[in-house]
């Protein structure tokens, strides 16, 4: 066991898990929300010279996912250190 | 030098690059063979990745298929990148630590099953199958079509190189060969895809001449976005409006979602993420694919938009009255010649007009999007050579991708870890490397006599990925409970729903395959995302009433759920 102990153990997991969901419902509210459920109603407003809803459906949802995973990347590693399971 | 001479150099000095990496970095043992000996960086890792998920389908059809569907054509471009969120974020860490070689070890061990290991062979077999299939055509077809060689030829020559790196070379070869061939295939897409954003809307990145203004004939500002004038032109032309589409809302959220989660599922990315050095380069290599992925895939909405708004007024010129075929653009005349273009002159006024209801006179094939766009952008030879080359890189760094796949699943999943467990490790590379040249010949079989059914069989593909694999890995992460009867059932309720549901449709009554038969209008391309609820429901059902997983088992899940303590990808 790398935890000191199971709490521990758990508090790692339970970040871990809030984290990673906080981050997939941006992802799918972007995706499916913007760029699909909603189009209709953000096509009602331009950005940059788009339709919003096109924009992300063809563009702007791919620039999210990008930072979507960049901050996993940054905010995991920092949850490793905090309970010294880094590597 | 002209085109064709300039084309055989740009084509054969790549292949030499590639075949000279293969020879440096080939592979002396099982793990180097798996996976690259673990020990790639995770950017380099990321654009080989990227190559190897970047087919020749992205790069010579997409942006035809967005430019004729428009906003529909969504369903790819999210589709085909969201889903390396869910593999960052549900999957590649944990399955980093685990430490082994393959999906189906990651099966057969969280599962204890050998049945659970052998469906999951089965599918990553499959899948590959499918996939390859469809890759060989491409190279047969771009060799045909840059190099007026015969398709078939094509397909042999692409066989010799693949046989060569992908046998020789094993994960390491053909990931440092993917590489190159990224870098190949981004340039070539991007030089034109550059040139025609700044030639219509005088913006150097074509991300931002996607909502721009117009340039007009003397290079000022029209004061018209493109993507208005795209619309105004589709609505005139009796298409559906660029920016809005056709299909209904329910079938474009389940396709994007079955794309989505069949990314995630698929065997050939997800090895990808064994062969980087540690729990936190998974992670950020998962990042850097699609940082690749996506300067190539927010390019292509772009590309399609600024080809599509070419093309339809090189052929009605700028007030829409037709032009004369005889004042035709160069590039018009010669895609002639390829049958890619037809003109038919219905009312003999000698004039040209493309629309989508009885006026029109053009048969135009959606590849010319992209296999055109030097020609529009006016760009020199050596570019139209690069663009050949681009789209065998993108062919082959495929075809490697899914090769291992193939033979990693005969020699180590079937043979060392289910049929002869005691072979040594000398005797499963030759294995391997036998079962990578088996695999070449059958996927040159297919190449040579395609079936008709390859565009269908990859909505297979997705959808046996998104209901079958991507269930059973990420309970397997995420639950400590899941048991071995829980997943496989769950495994089989996905699969053979999405398999009748697709073979229904597709081959045993396509007449039938229109929206009102569909179960709640989902088609058969989207259906892989129901029969994945169905994997998740029946999987949980099953394990609440069978035996509870072995205390050994729980503790595995406990300890790949943290980094440390992750060696190299081995064989334990």
């Amino acid at each position: 066991m790398s935890f000191e102990d199971s709490d521990k153990a758990k508090g790692y997991w339970n970040e871990n898990l809030k984290l990673v969901i906080k981050l997939l419902v941006i992802w799918a509210f972007v995706s499916f929300g913007c760029g699909i459920l909603l189009v209709d109603i953000l096509n009602e407003f331009s950005f940059m010279g788009f339709k919003l809803g096109f924009w992300f459906a063809q563009q702007g949802s791919i620039y999210v996912f990008l930072i979507l995973i960049f901050v996993y990347v940054k905010k995991s590693n920092t949850l490793d250190k905090k309970y010294g399971v880094d590597e | 030098m002209d085109v064709q001479t300039l084309t055989y150099l740009v084509v054969g000095v790549t292949f030499a690059v590639y075949i000279g990496i293969a020879i440096k970095t080939r592979a002396g043992s099982t793990k180097e063979f798996y996976v690259a000996g673990g020990g790639v960086p995770p950017i380099l890792n990321g654009m080989a990745t990227a190559a190897d998920w970047m087919s020749a389908a992205s790069f010579i059809s997409l942006a035809g298929i967005v430019s004729f569907v428009g906003y529909d054509g969504s369903v790819y471009i999210m589709g085909w990148t969201g889903g390396y969120v869910l593999l960052a974020l549900l999957m590649v860490p944990y399955l980093r630590k685990f430490g082994k070689f393959t999906v189906p070890d990651f099966i057969g061990d969280r599962y204890y099953s050998q049945s659970a290991r052998t469906v999951a062979v089965i599918c990553a077999i499959f899948i590959s199958f499918t996939y390859i299939a469809g890759q060989m055509r491409g190279v047969g077809v771009v060799f045909s079509r840059f190099l007026e060689v015969e398709v078939d030829t094509g397909v042999y020559i692409g066989m010799c190189v693949v046989f060569f790196y992908a046998v020789l070379g094993g994960m390491k070869g053909i990931t440092y060969t993917q590489v190159a061939q990224y870098c190949v295939m981004i340039f070539a897409f991007m030089v034109p895809a550059v040139f025609l954003s700044i030639m219509m809307t005088g913006h150097i990145f074509p991300q931002l001449g996607f909502g721009a203004e117009l340039l007009d004939a003397t290079g000022n500002s029209s004061s018209v976005y493109l993507l208005d004038k795209l619309d105004g032109l589709s609505t005139e032309l009796g298409f559906a409006q660029y920016t809005e589409g056709s299909k209904d809302m329910i079938d474009v959220l389940f396709i994007t979602g079955a794309l989505m989660f069949g990314t995630a599922g698929l065997p050939h990315v997800i090895v990808r993420f064994f062969t980087v050095p540690r729990v936190r380069d998974a992670r950020s290599s998962a990042g850097w694919t699609l940082l690749f992925i996506a300067i190539m895939y927010t390019t292509i909405p772009a590309l399609a938009s600024f080809s599509r708004v070419n093309m339809i007024q090189s052929i009605n010129g700028p007030e829409s009255q037709g032009v004369p075929h005889a004042e035709a653009p160069l590039w018009i005349e010669n895609w002639e010649k390829t049958g890619l273009i037809k003109w038919d002159d219905k009312n003999s006024d000698g004039k040209m007009f493309y629309s989508n209801d009885e006026r029109n006179e053009m048969n135009v094939d959606r590849d010319i999007i992209v296999l055109a766009t030097p020609e529009m952008a006016n760009l020199p030879a050596w570019v139209i050579a690069l663009m050949a080359a681009g789209g065998l890189a993108a062919a082959l760094s495929t075809s490697a991708g899914l090769l291992l796949v193939i033979s990693t699943s005969v020699s180590h999943d079937l043979l060392k870890k289910n049929l002869m467990p005691n072979i040594s490790d000398n005797k499963e590379l030759m294995y391997a490397r036998m079962a990578s040249g088996a695999g070449i010949i059958m996927a040159g079989y297919f190449g040579i006599n395609p079936p008709g059914f390859v565009a269908a069989v990859v909505a297979i593909a997705f959808g046996l990925a998104a209901s079958s694999l991507f269930p059973a890995i990420t309970m397997g992460i995420f639950s400590t409970k899941m048991n071995k009867e829980g997943a496989i059932a769950g495994m089989l309720a996905g699969l053979s729903f999405t398999t009748i549901y697709i073979v229904y449709f597709k081959f045993v009554n396509p007449a039938a395959n229109v929206s009102e038969n569909w179960l709640f209008g989902v088609s058969p391309e989207g259906i892989g995302m129901l029969g994945m609820v169905i994997n998740f429901a029946v999987a949980i059902l099953v394990c609440r009433i069978t035996a509870p997983t072995p205390q050994a088992v729980v503790d595995m899940v406990e300890s790949i759920r943290f980094p440390k303590g992750a060696g190299e990808a081995q064989d334990h």
